[in-house]
């Protein structure tokens, strides 16, 4: 007992010590070992998995995020990230005012589908009102309409062995040494059928605008914005995202962020 | 714990002298020392994740189009140069140097908060809110095993609920602390229970809870909770604010240690041994009788 507490005394006396000497050195005296990988980030991530299982515990599958009113609507969705494509491909596809556009679902399903916008839009649609709030801090109330996934889900059938839906996009978010690097994310089936997620193609009861995501991006009510990508041309189901881009589950997971961006 | 008994196994362990006494349980130092790390790591993780939005805004969206901003900081090109400002309802500040524009000489950037205030010090937003969720596990945890044991363990009731004679000791004490004339008790005076009681009951649930406000997973479970905080910017505006609260409180907290006399409080802190003033020289020798 005493000898515990001696060693706990000279340990809080030597923290204590180390942290004010850390203070008075600057804060890149932490930068070491934060970087994706790194030993510490890697155990500090840990809560990341702690804050996934305890959203997932107290929202469950159905909780939906609030929905407000068109008084609520002030202002145009502030579009982020990518807002005009340079692609060929999508600059190709928009001058043709997407007809020659189609929604590839392919992966762990029985009935790989090929959809046209007008095929998405003669389903049934949901329009909801909801708050966008982005990893930075900033929030915007929006009147979003689309194709709820989990209808889309069911037409091409889902294998069971599939566990997360991946978004397979037009535009290129990063020019890297190794090529094009163009955006891509993951959400697993839970939020893919969450009653509130939607294929988007209408922005405040006008067609999806080309900085919003045009023709179509997808809503994840419960979750940060860079988890509902934009420019949408391929909907892939798989059953690990240890294959998707560097195996993190999405383009900004790749780069530092947590994939479940529900906080 | 006992306060009597501890004085008197103070005493035999000192020979007569019953001045040294045993005042802080190890639970109150463990939890101490966990909040001072957790808070450190989360002021300056929050403080890069501010960075990214360097905006303040009240209601449940952001003006774009519309204005509710009440505090930005920023950057801005003028006839001298890049300067930094920061602005709060509409005051314009320079701040040039450590707010909205610094670094080292020749090579300032445009950032809010500088890179000594903030981890990791260059811009990534991605990591510090890996390090700013950890240690929200962390003091979250803390301070409800602290509450526990506090509530069973007669922490709370016995050191830092207030009483009325608390209230009628509130001016003295108010003079008393301005003169920076300190008495060394084993009882918390008004000022500290107000100080400390703030802090654990007020000021970090309220942390807490808008931090959880701001989350659009917490917001399909407690809806509610945005709405009696007056919207997502709002809870983030108030959990920013809190945050200067808190800055503030470390600050006086520092500075009443270093006037009360830092050795002797440190060691209570550290070791749980405090060397209270002698009965002669109380005031108030009431105060000690509970």
């Amino acid at each position: 007992m005493a000898k515990f507490q001696i060693t706990r005394r000279k340990f809080l006396t030597a923290s204590s010590l180390g942290l004010s000497g850390i203070a008075l050195s600057g804060c890149d005296a932490f930068d070491s070992g934060l970087g994706i990988g790194g030993g510490l980030r890697s155990f500090l991530e840990n809560a990341n998995g702690l804050t996934y299982r305890a959203q997932r515990l107290l929202a469950g599958r159905d909780a939906l995020a609030p929905e407000f009113t068109e008084a609520d609507i002030r202002q145009p969705q502030r579009p982020n990230g990518v807002t005009a494509p340079d692609d060929d491909t999508y600059k190709g596809l928009l001058a043709n005012n997407f007809s020659d556009w189609r929604l590839e679902v392919t992966g762990l399903v029985e009935k790989p589908l090929s959809l046209t916008r007008e095929q998405l839009q003669n389903m049934p649609s949901r329009t909801q009102i909801t708050r966008h709030d982005c990893v930075e801090g900033w929030s915007c109330i929006a009147k979003w309409t689309g194709t709820p996934l989990s209808l889309v889900l069911d037409q091409a059938v889902v294998k069971p062995q599939a566990r997360y839906v991946m978004f397979h996009c037009l535009d290129t978010i990063e020019q890297s040494l190794s090529g094009d690097i163009k955006y891509y994310g993951t959400i697993d089936l839970i939020d893919a059928r969450h009653p509130q997620t939607i294929l988007a193609y209408g922005l405040n009861g006008k067609p999806l605008p080309v900085e919003n995501g045009a023709p179509l991006r997808v809503r994840v009510e419960r979750q940060l914005g860079y988890k509902m990508p934009k420019y949408l041309y391929k909907i892939e189901l798989v059953d690990s995202f240890a294959n998707v881009g560097g195996g993190r589950g999405g383009y900004w997971e790749d780069n530092g962020y947590d994939w479940y961006g529900g906080i | 714990m006992d306060t009597a008994a501890n004085n008197q196994s103070a005493a035999k362990a000192d020979g007569n002298d019953t001045t040294l006494i045993y005042r802080q349980s190890r639970w109150t130092r463990l939890t101490h020392w966990i909040w001072a790390f957790s808070l450190f790591f989360m002021l300056l993780s929050g403080l890069q994740i501010f960075n990214a939005r360097p905006q303040l805004y009240i209601g449940k969206q952001s003006g774009f189009e519309f204005h509710n901003t009440i505090l930005e900081i920023g950057a801005e090109n003028t006839a001298n140069g890049p300067r930094g400002f920061t602005q709060i309802f509409g005051h314009r500040f320079d701040t040039t140097g450590v707010l909205g524009w610094s670094g080292p000489p020749g090579q300032e950037t445009q950032r809010a908060f500088p890179s000594w205030a903030t981890i990791p010090s260059y811009y990534d937003l991605g990591t510090a809110r890996v390090v700013h969720f950890f240690f929200a596990w962390v003091l979250s945890a803390t301070l409800l095993i602290w509450l526990i044991a506090g509530l069973i363990n007669g922490h709370v009731r016995r050191d830092l609920a207030p009483r009325l004679s608390d209230l009628r000791k509130l001016p003295r004490d108010i003079v008393d602390h301005a003169k920076l004339k300190f008495h060394h008790t084993r009882e918390y005076n008004t000022l500290q229970k107000m100080a400390y009681g703030g802090v654990l009951f007020v000021l970090l649930p309220l942390m807490i809870i808008t931090g959880l406000a701001m989350s659009p997973s917490m917001d399909s479970v407690l809806p509610w909770l945005n709405e009696i905080l007056g919207g997502r910017q709002t809870a983030r505006t108030i959990h920013f604010t809190i945050m200067l609260l808190l800055v503030g409180f470390f600050i006086i907290h520092i500075l009443m240690i270093l006037a009360a006399g830092p050795i002797n409080e440190l060691r209570s802190i550290i070791t749980g041994w405090y060397r209270t003033d002698p009965p002669a020289e109380h005031d108030q020798p009431t105060e000690r009788s509970v």
